[in-house]
Formats: C-alpha cells, structure tokens, sequence
C-alpha cells in the first residue's frame, strides 16, 4: 500500500522536475553567449579545417598513391597499401629506425621522468640558492634545438669524461642480451643530452609540487608517518596526474626532435628523386611513425589512467551500489503500478464486492 | 656558595668536545622538527650541484673550446683553459654564418609569428574559457589531439598547399598558422590562456558588461591585463621555440632544395661544415681550415642571443610555470 503513495509522490515529483527543466531552457543571453563563444573561437575552426582535417585527410590519400611531379603538376597513380607493404618490407631504413625508436623511448620516457622528479623535489626542499640552482636546471629549453644537440654530440660534449662511460657499457653488455644493452648503453652515452631532454619536466614538477599543501605533510608528521611514507602517500598520489603529462610531454618532444632520424628520414624520402619516393612514399611513412607516437602515448595514458587509487575505488564503488538501489526502487514502482492497474482493472469488473470508498478493500 | 656550586655542575667539565653528548650530534645529523639533519642536506647539496655541473658541462666545454687556437686544442697539456683569450675563432664562425644578417632574420622569423600566436591564442583561449557552447569539449578535445599528433603527418600536404599558394619561403608560411591558432606548439598556448581566463572572477566581467562594455571590450581592458603573466610566458616560450625550430623552417620558409634567402641562426648552424668550406675558399685572409673550436664558437654563437635574453630575463620563465599552470590541472 505503501508502494502505491510512493509511486504517486514520485510522480509528482517528476512532474516538478520537468517543469524546472523547462523553466532552465537556455535562454537568449545564453544564446548569445554561445554565439560570441564561437566567433571567440572562429581562428582555430578555420585553422583546425585547414591546417589539421585537409591535411590529414591529404596525407592518407597522398599515402594510398605513388605520386610524380612532372612539370604539368602531380601525376597519381592509385596503389592502395602499396606504400605501406613496400616500406615495411622493402625499406632498408625505416623498420629498424622505427624498431631503434621504440625501444629508445620506452627506455628513456620513464629516466628522464623519474630523474625530473628527483631533480624537482630536491629542489622544492628549503635549500639556499635556490632561484640559481632553478636557473641552470632551465637552461637547457633555452638552447635546445636540433643542430645545437646534433653538434655538442659530435664534439663529444654530450656525453661525461669523468664517467668512464665505456665501462659501464661493457658491463651492461656482458649479462643483456644485445637488443636490450644496445639501447642502455646509448643512453649512457648520451647521459647529459637525456638529462636536457627535461628541463620542462622539472618545472611542471616543481609548480606541482609546490601547490600540496604543507598542513598534509604536518598531519601526517603527527600521525608518526616518515618522510619515506609521506613522499609515497601523500607526494606521489597528488602529482600522478603530473607524471602522465610529463610522460606524454616527453614523449612527443622527443618524437618531434631533430635528433630524430626518423623524421630526417620522411623528409629526405620526400625530396628523393627516385621514382617509388615521393610524397606518397613520404606521407605513408608519416602514417605508420604517427601511430606508432601516437600508440606510444596510449601506452602510457592507459598505464596511469588504469590503476585508480582507493578513494576512486570507494566513490566508484558506492556509485554502483546507489544505482543498484535506484534500479531495486525503479522496480519495485514498476510493479506497484502494474498491480495498481491489475486492482483497477478488477475493479472495473466488478470483483470487488465489499469495496466501500474509503480506500480499503 | 650555592650559587657557584650550580654555576660548576652546569659548567662544562673539561676539554670542549667532552660537551657534544650523543644526542647533540643525532639532532645535528639527523635533524629535528625545526632544522633539517645534516645528512639529508649534505646529500642534496652534492646531489644538486653535481647534477648542475651536468648540466652546465656542455657549455662550459662549448665556452672554454671556442676561446682556443688550434694549438692549444693539439695540446694535450691544455684541456680546459686556454693559453690565450683566442676571438679569431669567433670572427671566422660569424662570417662564415653571415652572422648579422642571419640573427636579424632570426629576430623576424621568431618574433612575428610568436606575436601572432599570443593574438590568435588569447583570443581562442578566451572563447573557450568565458562561453559555453555545445561542442565545447569535443574543441578541448581535438586541441589536446593536434598536440600529441606529429607534424610529419600533416607536413606534406600543407607543404604542397604552400606551394600551390606560392606563399613557400616566406614568412607567410609561418604567419598564417600561427595566426589561425595552428603554429608550433600552439595548444600548449591555448591550453595555458584557457587554465588562466578561468580563474579571473566571472562578476568582474560582468560588472563591466553591466557598465556598458561589450563582450571585445571586456576581454580586453579586464580579462587580458590580469593575464600578464600568461601574456609573458607563451611570448617567452613561443619565441624560444620558433627561435630553435630547425625543421619547420626549413621546409617551409628557408627551402630544402632552394635557398629562398631566409635563414636563420640555428639553420645556419645545421650547415655549417658546408658554409664555412665555401667561406673558407673565397675569403682573401688566411682562413684556417675546419676545427673543434671554431664549429664551437659557431654553436656558441647561435644559442648567445638565447642565453643574453634567458639571464636578462629569467626571473619570468622560472616564475612563469609556476603562475600559470602550464601543468594543466
């Protein structure tokens, strides 16, 4: 009986709330709003529609066809995956550049993070000169650029002497198997350009860093935590979404850089005078190295978007069981009203002799 | 008699380090609640500054190479200071650099697309961060995608656009982008003026539009002035990085097979050995031939600019980050 007030309030209810709705209906101020929202925004549709779909879409034709310039303009010729076999197949460069590339950046993705988080908590500590120590941690987004790395490397500068580089090398190379040593080693190598790859990274950091607030810390301290747990419990959780961004912002500095080969590679195909290259051959392999970047992100995304932490676990958790609940009540109003019209249905047969209007039967 | 009888017991008992007891030098090393321990600062002060000498190693390799005379770089005796203050590698770097020349076009090159990208950014980020409109997210969205995207994937075909516009090898190449919101490293930009319009209060805007100021208007006399350190970091940024992009601009502005006669000082460094050999064949005076030093006076060269306005100015690039959350929470 009960069931049946419920589901008469409930109705009501709904009723209201259709009617605020409606009363919410977005108005002409809003509307306007919109409007100069938009023409607020009218530069980047033309650019995203010139500058980002067009090409895009282009570039997968231009990928499709073997093109050649003659001097009456670009001459198709549709070869559908064509592009994309012969590379893969028959390219001397491209797959074992892509393979290099892979490997190079899973490795070094996480080393430059981690050693920007270290750089950036050391550097958040109340130390004195710190605004000097943040000045030459910054130098490097300054001069870093393509032939600047592409020179200090070749003169040697990109690697330490007093580091005896070579026998850490040959250590790592006696117990790994080659695939896997080549590319620590490399790293070792390159030790101090893999450290001016995160200069950013330390910034992002340390702002993050430095909006926690400090009263945590002090609670946790009264609590008998030590700073190891502090920096695990409270540091760690707080920036994680920092470490995704500084994971991704490497990852895509790394894949734009000049160092690149890859990209130097897409370009001199481009330019090649040789029949099978050209802008077709070139834009396929733009494709392939895109998604593969873009593959590389998702990796990581997924990594640090995967594992939620216990709080999350908990709202999620009572979240499924409020619509656990909602759906127990949506049922049972279900079959109040089924039986309400069974009653009246009843009712208009005449089965209910002794009904007297008050309510009971 | 009392009295010196306390002074005594308190007074140290004889010679000085009798008075460090064992907790004394646990608190020194340590640390208490007040002052951090010892240990934990030894440890990042070496940290901090070995990793410091690091960084800074190859500059000072790159300083302390270019000062010297190929004497001094035969010497093996000689490896960090040189005997003589040698400027002539620096002579012979800037002319075969065209070192003038190429540092003004630089300041160009850098310099109007970056004023463009603060335009066309302030204005986009604004939009997105005062206006609702549907579809708001899906832009949000897309903005973050053109950003981790590579720019080889759409490069052939805007290159082929260029050239069909015959806008290749000039400056419109890198103008026209930027000003519709697509130049280098651009959604960071819009990302940093949208996280930074959000937070000026929506009544302030409102008041003025109370007062009679359209919606230009009140973007621009409220919203954009308490923007300024947003203003200044994606001018900083925009500018070092157009500064130090070498590929972009020489597909579309320098030309890969021609030379459209725009270049700049990072370019010119990219093709230096070639440079400095047909510097070295027509010049009148005894060039030397290619060494270390002078390819590093040429790479000191090309990043001094940089360097002058990073110490001029680097109050606001360390503080910027901070202020305006480029993190993108």
């Amino acid at each position: 009986m009960s069931d049946l007030k419920v589901s008469a309030e409930s109705k009501a209810l709904k009723k209201q709330e259709k009617k605020i709705k409606k009363k919410i209906k977005p108005g002409r101020l809003a509307q306007r709003e919109a409007i100069t929202g938009v023409i607020f925004i009218i530069p980047w549709l033309i650019g995203a529609c010139v500058f980002l779909a067009y090409p895009l879409i282009t570039s997968f034709y231009y990928s499709l066809n073997n093109i050649r310039i003659t001097p009456i303009g670009k001459n198709f010729n549709f070869v559908g995956y064509g592009n994309y076999t012969e590379i893969l197949l028959a390219d001397a460069d491209f797959p074992t550049q892509l393979i290099d590339y892979l490997t190079s950046t899973i490795i070094s993705v996480p080393v430059i993070v981690v050693f920007a988080l270290i750089i950036a908590i050391m550097l958040n500590e109340k130390i004195k000169f710190r605004g000097f120590f943040r000045m030459i941690f910054f130098i490097p987004v300054i001069i870093v650029s393509g032939p600047i790395l592409g020179m200090l490397t070749s003169q040697g500068a990109g690697s330490i002497t007093a580091i005896d580089t070579q026998s850490i090398t040959g250590a790592i190379q006696s117990f790994l198997p080659m695939a896997l040593a080549e590319p620590i080693s490399e790293l070792f190598e390159n030790m101090v350009m893999i450290l001016w790859y995160s200069g950013v990274q330390i910034l992002i950091f340390l702002s993050g860093l430095q909006k926690i607030d400090r009263s945590m810390y002090e609670a946790a301290q009264i609590d008998g935590g030590s700073g190891w747990e502090c920096f695990w419990k409270i540091t760690l959780p707080t920036i994680k979404p920092l470490i995704l961004l500084n994971c991704v912002y490497t990852i895509v500095f790394i894949s734009n850089n000049d160092q690149n080969e890859i990209i130097e590679l897409i370009k001199a195909s481009m330019f090649s005078g040789i029949q099978e290259k050209g802008y077709g051959y070139a834009s396929a392999m733009a494709w392939m190295y895109s998604l593969v970047v873009l593959l590389l992100v998702g990796l990581f995304g997924a990594l640090f978007l995967a594992k939620k932490d216990v709080y999350e676990k908990q709202v999620k958790k009572a979240k499924r069981q409020m619509k656990k609940e909602a759906r127990e009540v949506r049922k049972i109003e279900r079959r109040s009203a089924r039986n309400e019209k069974k009653i009246e249905r009843n009712r208009a047969k005449g089965k209910y002799k002794t009904y007297d209007g008050s309510g009971d039967y | 008699m009392t009295a010196q009888a306390t002074t005594k017991a308190l007074a140290p008992q004889g010679p000085w380090y009798k008075n460090i007891t064992k907790e004394k030098v646990n608190r020194f090393l340590m640390g208490s609640k007040e002052k951090e321990g010892f240990i934990k600062m030894f440890v990042i002060y070496a940290l901090l500054i070995c990793i410091g000498f690091i960084y800074i190693y190859p500059i000072l390799y790159m300083v302390s190479k270019s000062f010297m005379s190929l004497d001094d770089l035969l010497d093996s005796s000689i490896s960090w200071i040189p005997s003589t203050l040698n400027i002539s590698n620096y002579l012979q770097a800037a002319s075969s650099m065209d070192f003038w020349k190429s540092f003004l076009q630089s300041v160009i090159i850098a310099g109007l697309p970056t004023l463009c990208n603060v335009v066309s950014c302030s204005l986009i980020g604004y939009g997105l961060a005062r206006f609702d409109f549907p579809g708001k997210k899906i832009v949000l969205a897309i903005i973050i995608f053109t950003f981790v995207l590579p720019s080889q994937i759409t490069m052939i075909p805007t290159y082929v656009m260029y050239s069909n516009l015959k806008i290749l090898g000039t400056l419109w190449a890198f103008v026209i982008p930027s000003l519709l919101g697509m130049g280098i490293n651009a959604p960071i930009f819009i990302l940093i003026f949208y996280q930074f319009f959000k937070q000026v209060p929506k009544v302030l805007i409102e008041a003025a539009q109370i007062d009679g100021a359209g919606y230009f208007k009140s973007f621009l006399q409220i919203s954009l002035p308490s923007a300024t350190p947003a203003l200044i970091t994606v001018t900083l940024f925009s500018f070092v990085w157009y500064w130090n992009e070498s590929y972009l601009t020489e597909m579309y502005v320098h030309g890969v097979l021609t030379s459209s006669g725009w270049t700049t000082l990072v370019i010119q460094l990219d093709n230096f050995a070639s440079n400095f050999s047909s510097y070295a064949t027509t010049a009148t005076n005894a060039a030397t031939n290619l060494n270390e030093s002078i390819s590093m006076a040429g790479t000191m060269l090309s990043i001094l600019p940089l360097l002058i306005m990073y110490f001029i100015l680097q109050r606001y690039f360390v503080e910027s980050i901070d202020r305006t959350g480029i993190t993108g929470e």
